[in-house]
C-alpha cells in the first residue's frame, strides 16, 4: 500500500477518472476481503462511491503549479501516471477501503455471536428431550420399569413433534438476514432467554428429581420429556405471534418525504420497533421513488444563490457589529426589492416543458421507425431463408444507430444521461426484441426517471445509511415519532400517525323505500 | 301590520298577515281569450326552492314571474315577484298551479281584483311606523 501512495496521478478528465477508480476499488475489494464478504450477496450497505470530479490532483497542489510553469520541458522533466493503473490506488480509495475493513469486522463480530447463540441455544434445545429419554437407559437399565406400548406410542408422538419443531424453526428462523440493523430485536433477545430460563428449569428439576433419585418410573420420564416438546411446540407458537403475526395489521400510516424533492408516499404498518419500520421504509424506498438525480437540483441551488448575492451590507455607523440586525435589515431589503425572479422560473419551466416534448416526440416517432425495419422470422422461414439471420443482440445493433441521436438529446433534455450507458441501452433493445415488446414499451424505460432498482448499482447515490431518531430505535412506533433516514446525499424524513379509530355504525335501508317525485316548475301565462 | 322579517311564509297554526296592495285588472281581449298580461310560478304541487323571487324558500305560494309590456296587469300596477294573496275573493295562499289558473282565466270575468304583497310594502309600512 505505501509503494501505492507514492504514486502521482493526474486525472486526465471526469469520465476517466470515474471509469478507473470504479475498476481499481473493485480490484482492491476482491482481493482483500474474500471471506467475511461471502455473505454479503444482499447487503444493501456497501459504502458509496463518490462520483464528484477531482478539483485538484490528489497529491498536493505543488504538482501542478510546477506543471504549468514548465510548460517547455514538461515532456522531459515531469514523470506523470495518468488515470490510476490496474494496480495502484489513489487515497480515496484507500480511505474507503480502510473504512470498509473496519466497519464489516465491527459489524460481522456482532451479527456472528448473535447467530453462535442462537444456534447453540437451539442445538442444545434440541437434544434435551432426546437426552432426557436416553439418559435413564444408559444409566441405570436394569432398575426400570418396563413399559410395553404407552411408551413406544409416546416415543413415535416425541418423535414427529420434534419434526414439525425443526421444521417449524427452520422456516421460521433460518431464513438469509436481509438487513443489519443497528440494534439486537427486543422481541428475539427475549424468546432465546425464555427458552433458556424454560429449558434450565426443565434440566434442574430433572437432575435433581430424576438423575439423583434414580427413579425407576421410566413411563413417568417419557412423559415428563413429552411435556417438555409440547411446551417448546408453545414457544415456537408464541414466536410466531410475537415476531410475524403482530406487526401484520396496519395500525400506523408513516409518512415518507425525500429531503432534496420532497416526494413523498405514504405507507401502512403494524406495531414495529422503530428500526424495523425504518427498515420497511428502506425496502419500500427501493421500489416506489424515483432514483435521486442531482443533475435535477442544480436549478434550485442557482436560484438560492442569487438570492443570496443580491445584497450587501455595509456598516455606516460605526465599528458596532450587529450581527442580527444586519439580517433582519438584509429581509426587509429583499422582501421589498422587486425580482422578477417568478417570472424567470415561469419562463424557464414552461420553455423546458415545450423542449422536453418536442424531443420527445422526435423519439418517438424515430423509435416507431426503427421497429419497422425488424421482423422475427417464424420457424419456417429460418430453415428457407438461412442468409441473413442475425440473433436478437445483432438486431439491436443493427437498428440502435438511427435511434441513437434522438435519444441522447432526449436523455441530454430530461438530465439522464448518466443513468444509461450505450451497453445498457443495446441489452435493454435486445431484451425488448427478444419479448416481442412494442416501441412504447422498450421507451418506457427512458421517457420518465424510474424506481432506483431499475438502475445500475454505482449510480445509486444511497447505499449506506443511518438512522437518526430521538427515541430509542427498539422502542415501538407512536403517533407522532419522527425519525430521519440519512444517507450522503440525502435524507428521508419519517412522520408516525396513528390510524384513527373507527366508529362503524350499521343503518338498515328497505329497499322498497326508495321512491321518488318529480320537481315541477311550471310557468303559465294568464 | 306585519312584523319585518316574518314574511308571507306559511306558519302553521298562525293565520298569515301580510300588508297588501289592491289590484284591479281590466282583462284584454284577443281574438277569443281573455288576457291579463302575466304569468305564475309556484303552487302547493310545485317545488317552492326553485321560486327566485320569494324571501323564504318553503313558501308554496303563487308569484308573478313575468309581467308583459304594456299589458292589462303592468297597466294596473302589477309588479314581477309580487306574491297573489287573494283573487277576487279566493284564496291563492294554498292552491295547486293549476287552481290557480283557472281562478285568474274564468271566461265569465272580466275584471279581477287581486290583493298582493311585496317585500317593499312591508317596508314602507315600517318606515311610515317609525317616522
Amino acid at each position: 500500500m505505501s509503494a501505492a501512495m507514492d504514486t502521482e496521478s493526474t486525472y486526465s478528465g471526469y469520465s476517466h477518472y470515474s471509469g478507473h477508480s470504479k475498476k481499481a476499488h473493485r480490484q482492491g475489494s476482491r482481493d482483500r476481503h474474500k471471506s467475511p464478504r461471502s455473505k454479503d450477496g444482499s447487503r444493501s450497505e456497501k459504502s458509496v462511491t463518490i462520483q464528484t470530479p477531482p478539483a485538484e490532483p490528489l497529491l498536493g497542489n505543488d504538482a501542478s503549479r510546477a506543471e504549468e510553469g514548465q510548460d517547455d520541458n514538461w515532456g522531459e522533466t515531469t514523470t506523470a501516471i495518468t488515470g490510476t493503473s490496474e494496480h495502484s490506488i489513489s487515497q480515496e480509495d484507500i480511505a474507503r477501503i480502510s473504512k470498509d475493513l473496519e466497519d464489516s469486522i465491527g459489524l460481522d463480530c456482532k451479527r456472528y455471536l448473535g447467530l453462535t447463540v442462537a444456534a447453540v441455544l437451539g442445538l442444545l434445545v434440541f437434544l434435551t428431550p432426546i437426552a432426557f429419554i436416553l439418559l435413564p437407559q444408559i444409566l441405570w437399565r436394569e432398575d426400570l420399569e418396563p413399559c410395553g406400548t404407552v411408551c413406544e406410542g409416546l416415543f413415535i408422538s416425541v418423535a414427529f413433534k420434534l419434526l414439525i419443531l425443526l421444521i417449524g424453526t427452520w422456516a421460521l428462523f433460518f431464513r438469509q438476514p436481509k438487513a443489519d440493523l443497528p440494534r439486537v430485536f427486543v422481541f428475539r433477545a427475549l424468546l432465546l432467554v425464555l427458552i433458556f430460563l424454560f429449558v434450565f428449569s426443565y434440566w434442574l428439576f430433572y437432575g435433581v428429581r430424576i438423575l439423583d433419585s434414580k427413579d425407576t418410573n421410566y413411563q413417568g420420564i417419557v412423559q415428563y420429556a413429552v411435556s417438555l416438546v409440547d411446551a417448546l411446540l408453545f414457544i415456537h407458537y408464541l414466536a410466531i405471534v410475537l415476531l410475524e403475526l403482530r406487526q401484520l395489521q396496519p395500525t400506523f400510516t408513516v409518512k415518507v418525504v425525500r429531503s432534496t424533492d420532497g416526494e413523498s408516499r405514504y405507507y401502512s404498518l403494524g406495531h414495529l420497533s422503530i428500526q424495523r419500520a425504518a427498515l420497511v421504509v428502506l425496502e419500500n424506498y427501493y421500489r416506489d421513488f424515483t432514483v435521486y438525480n442531482p443533475a435535477l437540483l442544480t436549478a434550485s441551488k442557482s436560484r438560492a444563490a442569487k438570492h443570496m448575492a443580491g445584497l450587501k451590507v455595509y456598516n455606516v455607523d460605526g465599528p458596532g457589529n450587529n450581527a442580527s440586525g444586519q439580517s433582519r435589515a438584509m429581509i426587509a431589503a429583499a422582501a421589498r426589492r422587486r425580482d422578477s425572479s417568478h417570472n424567470e422560473l415561469y419562463y424557464e419551466e414552461a420553455d423546458h416543458e415545450r423542449r422536453v416534448k418536442k424531443r420527445r416526440a422526435r423519439l418517438v416517432v424515430a423509435v416507431e421507425e426503427a421497429f419497422t425495419h425488424i421482423k422475427r422470422l417464424q420457424a419456417e422461414e429460418q430453415q428457407k431463408a438461412p442468409g441473413e439471420m442475425m440473433d436478437p443482440r445483432e438486431a439491436a445493433q443493427a437498428i440502435f444507430p438511427s435511434m441513437a441521436r434522438a435519444l441522447q438529446k432526449y436523455l441530454r433534455t430530461t438530465r439522464q444521461q448518466q443513468y444509461h450507458s450505450m451497453e445498457s441501452i443495446l441489452q435493454h433493445l435486445s431484451f425488448c426484441i427478444t419479448n416481442n415488446m412494442t416501441p412504447k414499451a422498450f421507451l418506457e424505460r427512458y421517457l420518465n426517471p424510474g424506481p432506483t432498482l431499475q438502475y445500475d448499482r454505482d449510480r445509486w447515490f444511497s447505499k449506506q445509511w443511518t438512522l437518526i431518531s430521538e427515541e430509542a430505535v427498539t422502542s415501538g412506533l407512536q403517533d407522532g415519532v419522527v425519525f430521519v433516514l440519512k444517507c450522503l446525499d440525502f435524507s428521508l424524513v419519517v412522520n408516525v400517525k396513528k390510524i384513527p379509530f373507527i366508529k362503524l355504525s350499521e343503518e338498515f335501508i328497505d329497499p322498497k323505500s326508495h321512491k321518488f317525485v318529480l320537481r315541477l316548475q311550471s310557468e303559465t301565462s294568464v | 301590520a306585519g312584523t319585518g322579517g316574518a314574511g308571507t311564509a306559511f306558519v302553521p297554526g298562525q293565520p298569515v298577515t301580510a300588508v297588501v296592495q289592491r289590484i284591479e285588472i281590466h282583462k284584454l281581449r284577443q281574438g277569443d281569450n281573455l288576457i291579463l298580461g302575466f304569468s305564475i310560478g309556484g303552487g302547493i304541487d310545485q317545488d317552492p326552492t326553485q321560486n327566485p323571487f320569494s324571501e323564504d324558500k318553503t313558501d308554496k305560494g303563487i308569484y308573478v314571474t313575468r309581467v308583459t309590456q304594456g299589458g292589462p296587469a303592468e297597466v294596473a300596477g302589477l309588479q314581477i315577484g309580487d306574491k297573489i294573496m287573494q283573487v277576487n275573493g279566493w284564496d291563492m295562499t294554498m292552491v295547486t298551479h293549476d287552481q290557480a289558473r283557472k281562478r285568474l282565466t274564468k271566461r265569465n270575468e272580466e275584471v279581477v281584483r287581486l290583493l298582493v304583497t311585496r317585500q317593499s310594502l312591508q317596508k314602507a309600512v315600517q318606515q311610515s311606523m317609525m317616522s
